[in-house]
């Protein structure tokens, strides 16, 4: 006995995490292998990096909140203005790139709060059964059946535009899948043989649910997190185009497409560019998603 | 030891609106195991084998009847038997492959009883699993590995370590071998031979593998239907099987040879269905030795033949 647990603490970090280390290393292999997965990590990373530096490295700090200089306005991409002025005579390439931070803000937002709405009633769900489970499935069944933007734009329509409201609506709208993907999750897992097991070595409902169902259905969880940050940003885009979500002169990419179509088609650069963050943005978190169901979930490798 | 007294498992499986089914897997059995005894069930699929096992452990919904461990009732379970249930029986399951959370090391799976039960920490819970892996032949390597870098057998093994580590009284194998290669197979069943004497350890041990249960057992119970048939010791069971379904079993036993010895003809047909029981002997729809008038009427019921013998069949009432 004495000899056993020396022998165990002689063991190195390395050696007690052999497997770990080994598993990281054929994740990050898998992942590296697929080209356009590291294309959306590519893309995400670098928005995530333009967010967080964006203060210091725009040109024109004073745009993105508004600065008036009707002597630069409409001016095509140049040296100066890379990505050309609005109407106002802001630089685009600022207020574009201090979009990112709106955004990413948004994404995390919403994402977050419905994980945190949607886990914990999928599992309330199963675990309660009975009456508590059918009102929280058909309550989640009625959000699923109406079609999120127009619920969205509904809600937002009744709490006044802004962008706090805009991320409220949309967090409220997004919960219902991670309910549906959980419950079902829970209900495969609970019936599986460990889960048994551990029951049957008396282990409560809570440790069960926290030790072997939550980690075994973290991946569906974390790739649905993945494709919904860039569906909530499309989103967010859209209640700022409708003009329900972020007011001028925020710089938030939506409501600046949704002024920059006047502007259409001579002065393009306006609302090109915009547009052309989302698109980025939106195809970075799909492709990452896409990746991430790849290592994560084994039955889709092919 | 295990005292089981008419226990009923039903399951009521009827959907709305529509007609009532009760699937009766196990109507209303008797078992007695002493300690030390090695009892094994016996039975083709569906006939309740696994769910008395489950039953046992209160994995299932116990219908009616009384489980005793020691001469304490277990049914109903409030928070107290509960905790000398947990300590006093565990259970080895059939599929060793999907027994073990995937997502835990093997330190986290076999210290989960330890943890629950015995309050231990830090590295007294290490030493402690460490210990019980060397037990079942495994290196303490191992602790660190995670289930899905292990083979069958080894992963069976860690399952053992983790049903022994409260010493229970009681375990409870639900065809511990059948996903295993044969001669991994061999290995497990030796080890649970050796475990049994060393630990002086109840068996109950379920199978359709009628040769497993005649090396590891000394009793056997046949149980058809969620009902007991045949019950005694293995020698007699195994050179007289009184009960036609028994004898069937038996005779379905391949032998390894090429020159294939006389046999009866197999049971044909299927087990019916647990949700219309037939009227009278649960057996009669198959039986080859049927009498017309008795068997579809009247059910027969488990009667000592020997001291060491009971059978529930009108042949031998």
């Amino acid at each position: 006995m004495n000899n056993v647990s020396t022998k165990i603490t002689h063991l190195t970090w390395r050696q007690r995490h052999h497997s770990t280390i080994r598993a990281v290393r054929l994740y990050a292999r898998t992942f590296a292998r697929n080209g356009s997965a590291m294309f959306g990590l590519f893309l995400v990373m670098l928005i995530v990096i333009t967010a967080i530096i964006a203060p210091w490295i725009v040109p024109y700090p004073e745009d993105a909140i508004g600065a008036v200089h009707m002597d630069l306005k409409l001016m095509p991409p140049s040296w100066d203005h890379w990505f050309g002025t609005d109407e106002v005579g802001n630089d685009v390439f600022t207020r574009v790139i201090m979009g990112t931070r709106i955004t990413l803000q948004i994404a995390c937002t919403v994402t977050g709060v419905a994980i945190l709405i949607g886990v914990p009633l999928g599992m309330i769900a199963v675990y309660t059964g009975g009456y508590t489970q059918e009102v929280i499935m058909r309550i989640t069944d009625i959000f699923l059946g109406v079609p999120g933007l127009i619920l969205a734009i509904a809600i937002v329509g009744a709490l006044g535009p802004g962008i706090i409201n805009a991320m409220l609506a949309l967090s409220l709208v997004w919960w219902p899948g991670y309910v549906r993907l959980v419950q079902a999750k829970t209900l495969s897992i609970k019936n599986d043989i460990y889960v048994q097991a551990a029951q049957s070595m008396g282990a409560k409902r809570l440790r069960i649910v926290f030790i072997h169902i939550l980690p075994n259905c973290s991946s569906p969880i974390i790739v649905k997190a993945s494709m919904d940050m860039g569906m909530s940003i499309l989103g967010a885009a859209s209640l700022g185009f409708l003009g329900l979500g972020a007011q001028p002169p925020e710089p938030e990419w939506g409501s600046m497409i949704s002024i920059a179509r006047n502007y259409l088609p001579d002065w393009w650069w306006y609302s090109f560019f915009p547009g052309l963050a989302i698109f980025l943005t939106v195809m970075g978190f799909n492709l990452l998603g896409d990746g991430l169901r790849d290592i994560l979930d084994p039955r889709h490798r092919e | 030891m295990l005292d089981i007294n008419d226990l009923k498992v039903h399951f009521d499986t009827s959907k709305p609106l529509k007609r009532k089914t009760i699937v009766k897997a196990v109507n209303g059995i008797n078992l007695s195991l002493a300690k030390g005894d090695a009892l094994g069930l016996v039975g083709e699929s569906g006939s309740g084998k696994s769910t008395i096992g489950k039953a046992i452990l209160h994995l299932v919904p116990i219908t009616s009847g009384s489980i005793k461990i020691d001469g304490f009732e277990t049914n109903p379970l409030n928070r107290k038997t509960e905790r000398e249930l947990r300590r006093r029986a565990q259970m080895i399951f059939q599929d060793p492959h999907s027994a073990l959370n995937p997502r835990l090391p093997i330190l986290r799976s076999v210290a989960e009883p330890l943890v629950l039960h015995a309050d231990l920490r830090g590295s007294e819970l290490r030493a402690k699993v460490a210990e019980l892996l060397e037990t079942v032949g495994l290196p303490s390597q191992f602790l660190y590995r995670y289930p899905h870098e292990l083979s069958g057998g080894q992963k069976q093994r860690v399952c053992i370590a983790r049903a022994i580590a409260l010493n229970p009284e009681l375990l409870i194998l639900d065809e511990p071998t059948s996903a295993l290669d044969v001669s991994v197979q061999a290995q497990i069943l030796e080890f649970l031979k050796e475990l049994q004497t060393k630990f002086s350890l109840s068996f109950l041990f379920i199978s359709h593998d009628l040769s497993v249960i005649r090396h590891l057992c000394n009793r056997v119970a046949v149980m058809y239907l969620g009902e007991i048939v045949e019950e005694g010791l293995t020698t007699d069971i195994f050179h007289s099987p009184k009960h036609p379904y028994t004898q069937a079993l038996l005779n379905a036993v391949p032998f390894p040879q090429a020159k294939q010895p006389h046999r009866e003809a197999p049971l044909t047909g299927d087990i019916p269905s647990p949700v219309d029981l037939p009227t009278g002997c649960n057996f009669y729809t198959r039986c080859p030795k049927m009498m017309k008038g008795t068997c579809e009427t009247t059910s027969p019921i488990l009667s000592e033949l020997s001291e060491s013998q009971k059978v529930a069949c009108h042949l031998h009432s």
